[in-house]
């Protein structure tokens, strides 16, 4: 009875201390990515995180002199996970948009984002409203996509979202929609994969900026990253990391 | 994101090979954080449950109120709500809770703990009921006989009630214990590594939706007959020196 | 919380009619299914009892989630489906349909065993009083052991099927814009807590009054027992899951 008591107990403290920790050093910078979107931040064959999100991650810390650590979230939780403190940047390709800029803030762009439609190859398809009225298009939850295709296709496509863009590109392939709206590099980097996909239509400038997002009080650490991504464009090591994944310049 | 190939030989069972090639070690270390879950939520839960149940026993109306409201709750909205509304909110919560109390500390929830105090939540209130049916069951006279004998209320609750009480309890928790290994898959939903979600990055990386979730299927029923072995043990060792009508 | 109800209203009412459809559908699909398996389970002949055994173990040893997965991402497999002449008329409905078949596939098994308890709990004696009138099997099912089941199980399967309303949130996970569908949405918008508030005030509320309504029908319909104070006949929101 004792013993019960006693392990209770104990687990109860080891819970209370799992769910308090202590608070971040100064000079350790918490990083989320969300590890599911290839190339940009994804996990390898070990489960290590990996991506061009993490370079420039890695290579921001590098220039700030600071110690990063890099933990993978999922994206429905990301911007409230940083609102609640568990890390206190998002490298993962998100989009500065408005809607975010209400909750969070951000860093100046580390690179710029098109939109692409992807569909199966042999399949023509015309990307405006016309031509896609009554298909079914596909698109990750809380995305500029999805924001997207909400706006400009309201009234003629039939939207379906889902959590991770994986399970887009699954819902895809098995024919359950007709097209995937997505970031144009992880596009490509899906249809190098899947060759009986191809993209269709033009790529979609929104003027679509990649930033970092972070709480809006920590005006100093992000002025810090901003100072950093410039400082990495400035000496090359931007240039490094990007040839490593694309064969131009994301940049623009 | 790590995709693995199939066998030289393109075999599909080589996916659940160990090691680099396969998710064979990925399931099982999905399997394990399941237990731990499990066994963690167990744990919050028994203790809630107890409380509960002593609270819906109690002699203040209002007490038994707030427990009874607590337990209609918990039992009233799904599990996966409950679970998100806790992962999303409780870190918020407790940061503005602890900021006004002036520490500039940051609190993490982590999705372990989020998910363990979820189905703790749940598994309390319904376990209240079955602790508190429990109660009620243990023989009038064996109280009355101690107290003739001039034990305090304390010594009969500590050496009469609770020991004999959990022989009641144990079918009804037994029956939550299963509900409760299944419900861990819904951590996969705040995507926390257990099996569930192990299966599902293997599937949606390999394509093999059927093999991978059918293997994970087959752990969830080892787990399920297992613990059905295991609580029929313990139902009948506590069941010893027991008359049977 | 006004904010969200004002702004998404209709978007959680209509997940909210998404989700009585499931429930209902599977419920009633559930209960066929469910009735020739608890048979099956009480049948003399091995060959009825063991798949029937078989079918209740795997459904209840095994998570829903898991089952929905193998039937929705299972079906993306089988390429076959995509060129079959009615799947353009289905595939926008594909993640309802597979919420359908997982949902009534679980509840037929748990229903199944409801049933079965039913049918063991009927008084013996009844059942030898048929067999001396010279009533065949069917009909001492039809007319005894059945309604006599029924009845017994009734507070049981109402349980039951507050467990489905329940579980249907699992749909939401293949891409079925059901109350929780609705709910993560929206929530993926505002970022407001409030919106998974009110919806589970919504599902709070749904149980409730579904509570409610089974133990009205229930004492009408074992209103020829007169006042009881049966100990099986427990609120859903106090006695444990079935």
């Amino acid at each position: 009875m004792l013993r019960r008591k006693f392990v209770l107990a104990g687990t109860a403290a080891v819970l209370a201390a799992g769910l308090l920790a202590a608070p971040a050093q100064a000079e350790t910078v918490r990083i989320a990515t969300e590890g599911a979107y290839p190339p940009f931040n994804m996990k390898d064959k070990a489960g290590k995180l990996t991506g061009f999100d993490i370079d420039i991650a890695n290579a921001l810390c590098a220039q700030m002199k600071a110690e990063c650590t890099i933990v993978a979230q999922d994206w429905d939780g990301i911007i409230p996970g940083l609102l609640a403190g568990k890390y206190d940047a998002i490298v993962a390709s998100m989009s500065i948009t408005e809607e975010r800029k209400q909750k969070v803030a951000f860093t100046v762009p580390y690179y710029k984002n098109y939109l692409r439609f992807v569909a199966r190859k042999g399949k023509p398809l015309m990307v405006d409203k016309a031509g896609l009225k009554g298909k079914i298009i596909g698109a990750q939850r809380q995305t500029v996509s999805a924001k997207h295709l909400e706006t400009k296709f309201k009234d003629s496509v039939k939207i379906k979202v889902y959590g991770t863009q994986q399970a887009a590109w699954l819902d895809l392939k098995a024919g359950r929609t007709d097209a995937v709206l997505a970031d144009i590099y992880p596009g490509q980097d899906w249809i190098a994969k899947n060759k009986r996909f191809t993209f269709v239509g033009k790529k979609i400038d929104i003027n679509d900026q990649i930033g970092i997002a972070l709480r809006k009080e920590d005006t100093a650490l992000r002025n810090r990253l901003s100072a950093a991504i410039r400082a990495i464009r400035a000496n090359g090591t931007y240039a490094k990391i990007n040839a490593k994944y694309f064969p131009f310049d994301i940049y623009q | 994101m790590g995709e693995r190939g199939r066998g030289p030989d393109g075999n599909m069972w080589d996916l659940l090979q160990y090691g680099d090639q396969g998710y064979g070690d990925e399931l099982v270390r999905g399997a394990l954080y399941t237990l731990i879950l499990a066994a963690a939520s167990a744990v919050v839960g028994v203790a809630i449950g107890l409380g509960l149940a002593l609270a819906k026993l109690s002699q203040s109306r209002g007490t038994r109120l707030l427990a009874f409201g607590f337990t209609a709750i918990f039992r009233g909205v799904p599990e996966l709500l409950i679970m998100l509304v806790v992962y999303f909110g409780v870190g918020i919560a407790i940061t503005r809770i602890v900021a006004l109390l002036g520490y500039a500390s940051r609190v993490e929830v982590d999705k372990f703990a989020a998910a363990a105090f979820a189905l703790g939540l749940v598994f309390g209130a319904f376990a209240s009921e079955v602790f508190r049916g429990a109660f009620l069951a243990v023989p009038k006279g064996q109280i009355e006989a101690g107290l003739a004998c001039g034990m305090r209320r304390t010594q009969v609750f500590l050496r009469i009630r609770m020991p004999q009480m959990w022989r009641f309890a144990l079918p009804g928790l037994g029956n939550l214990w299963m509900i409760l290994l299944k419900d861990t898959s819904l951590a996969a939903i705040i995507t926390y590594d257990e099996l569930t979600r192990e299966a599902r990055i293997a599937a949606e990386n390999s394509g093999e939706a059927f093999l991978l979730y059918g293997a994970a299927g087959v752990i969830y029923l080892v787990f399920t007959a297992l613990s059905t072995g295991a609580i029929g043990r313990l139902e009948r060792r506590a069941d010893k020196g027991v008359r049977r009508a | 919380m006004i904010e969200v109800i004002d702004t998404y209203g209709m978007r959680l009412l209509a997940g909210l009619w998404t989700t009585v459809e499931l429930v209902a559908i599977a419920t009633v699909l559930g209960a066929a299914l469910a009735l020739p398996i608890a048979l099956a389970r009480v049948a003399r002949n091995p060959l009825l009892r063991w798949p029937a055994s078989a079918y209740v173990f795997v459904f209840r040893g095994t998570p829903l989630l898991i089952q929905l997965f193998i039937i929705y991402y299972g079906s993306g497999q089988i390429t076959a489906i995509q060129d079959t002449s009615w799947w353009p008329h289905v595939r926008e409905y594909w993640g309802w349909i597979c919420g359908i078949v997982g949902l009534t596939l679980n509840t037929a098994a748990y229903t199944a065993e409801i049933v079965r308890g039913g049918i063991l709990g009927v008084p013996h004696g009844e059942v030898e009083a048929a067999r001396a009138c010279g009533m065949t099997t069917p009909v001492t099912y039809r007319r005894i052991i059945l309604p006599r089941a029924f009845r017994i199980a009734w507070p049981a399967y109402g349980n039951e099927i507050v467990l489905l309303i329940k579980s249907s949130v699992l749909v939401s996970t293949i891409t079925v814009l059901d109350l929780m569908g609705q709910a993560r949405t929206v929530f993926s918008r505002n970022l407001d807590l409030n919106s998974y508030v009110v919806a589970g005030v919504m599902y709070f509320a749904m149980i409730y009054a579904f509570d409610r309504g089974w133990r009205a029908i229930e004492a009408r319909i074992n209103r020829h027992l007169g006042e009881r104070t049966d100990a099986r006949t427990k609120r859903v929101f106090e006695s444990g899951p079935a």
